[in-house]
């Protein structure tokens, strides 16, 4: 089960500016599997898009939106992009900056409906 | 006493999901490991994120990190989860003192020494930021929560910051730092006002963004998009103390909400402007 999220992340990290791709549990907020480049702390990246991840899908409960599908932070350095196919584990990457966002959101929404 | 880490470690490894995790926190917080203590504390925060205690922590450490700022919305956060808690009082207390804001610091700081009338240190911390032991017959200061209060009265009666944009009333809302509608309106996909309900999370949301990029160390965040099913969202900050929420249907162009947003953020900054 792992090899095959590595071979997904693999897939994902090998695209432009990719610093790094992660399988996280939303439950506990721990890693499943990653793939990451020096200086990404994996388990502090997991932790973070996990509760972020829960707070978003808390305000679109609220507003009565529906389950958040795709996040996109962007920021001055580069962006976190996190991706829920199921209610167990999210798929998220982290891109520096000048990548092109529209193909790894494509990529990561059609891996993320692979994850089980 | 700090407690041995070594073994605090162990028994987090065993139940990740335990309690533990606080002690294991302080304890490395108190022997300056701060940043193994700061991913503890994050760690916690995501399996209780209601839990004041956690919040509690993880301001202290920040605290210990010289990052002030947001060590005073970490405690903010306690005190809007449990009003008398002493820890929080005590760190906002010391947090306003060092931004040579006394009348705030005895504020919180005679809170905490209500909390806790036995503690000397506290007290003569409180005489200290008063210059004197006649503190103790004086009416309690006002505290910051009044001010704020005056000044979001005012901003509501301002009328609506995006009056004449599309969306204005139904796909556009405006909230400070501690999730206050100050203007505009969401309405859900049923046709619901959902603006109340979606205020305090959505300020909450974008505090979890400042976290998440100060920690990954991805600079300051500019904009946060979700997308649902049927409904596509941003988040940003017109201004470093508000947060807006800008929503369109799913399947147009991404462009066309950031467009969407960067306009009512423009207004929502002028708007404040004007009535601030």
């Amino acid at each position: 089960m792992t090899a095959g999220y590595s071979t997904m992340l693999d897939t994902l990290t090998r695209l432009r500016g990719i610093r790094g791709a992660m399988v996280v549990s939303i439950e506990d907020g721990l890693v499943v599997a990653e793939s990451l480049m020096a200086g990404l702390k994996g388990s502090a990246l997991a932790a973070l898009s996990a509760t972020l991840a829960s707070r978003v899908s808390e305000m679109a409960g609220a507003a009565g939106f529906g389950v958040p599908r795709f996040l996109h932070l962007q920021s001055s350095e580069g962006a976190l992009l996190v991706a829920s196919a199921n209610s167990e584990l999210l798929l998220v990457a982290v891109a520096g900056r000048d990548v092109p966002l529209g193909l790894l959101r494509l990529e990561m929404l059609r891996m993320s409906e692979r994850l089980t | 006493m700090t407690e041995d880490i070594r073994a605090l470690s162990a028994q987090y490894a065993a139940d990740p999901s335990s309690l533990v995790f606080l002690r294991l926190g302080e304890a490395l917080r108190q022997r300056r490991q701060l940043d193994a203590a700061l991913k503890i504390a994050v760690q916690g925060l995501t399996r209780y994120p209601h839990l004041p205690e956690a919040h509690d922590l993880y301001a202290r450490i920040l605290t210990d990190k010289h990052d002030y700022a947001n060590a005073f919305d970490e405690w903010d956060t306690v005190l809007r989860l449990a009003p008398e808690h002493l820890g929080a009082h005590k760190g906002i207390g010391f947090l306003y003192y060092r931004a040579g804001e006394p009348e705030h610091a005895l504020y919180h700081l005679r809170l905490a020494a209500q909390l806790d009338p036995d503690d000397a240190g506290l007290h003569a911390a409180v005489e200290r930021v008063a210059g004197g032991e006649e503190i103790w017959e004086a009416p309690m200061p006002e505290g910051p929560p009044e001010h704020q209060e005056e000044a979001r009265a005012v901003t509501v009666a301002a009328g609506d910051p995006f009056a004449g944009l599309e969306g204005a009333g139904e796909r556009l809302l405006l909230v400070d730092h501690d999730g206050f509608r100050l203007g505009g309106a969401l309405v859900s996909v049923e046709g619901r006002d959902v603006s109340e309900s979606c205020s305090a999370v959505l300020a909450g949301t974008a505090r979890e963004a400042d976290r998440a990029v100060r920690m990954l160390e991805l600079g300051e965040w500019g904009h946060l998009t979700i997308e649902t099913a049927g409904v596509s969202l941003c988040l940003l900050r017109p201004t470093p103390d508000t947060t807006l929420l800008s929503t369109m249907d799913a399947g147009l162009p991404a462009g066309q909400l950031s467009f969407f947003a960067e306009r009512a953020a423009k207004a929502a900054r002028t708007w404040l402007e004007r009535v601030r």
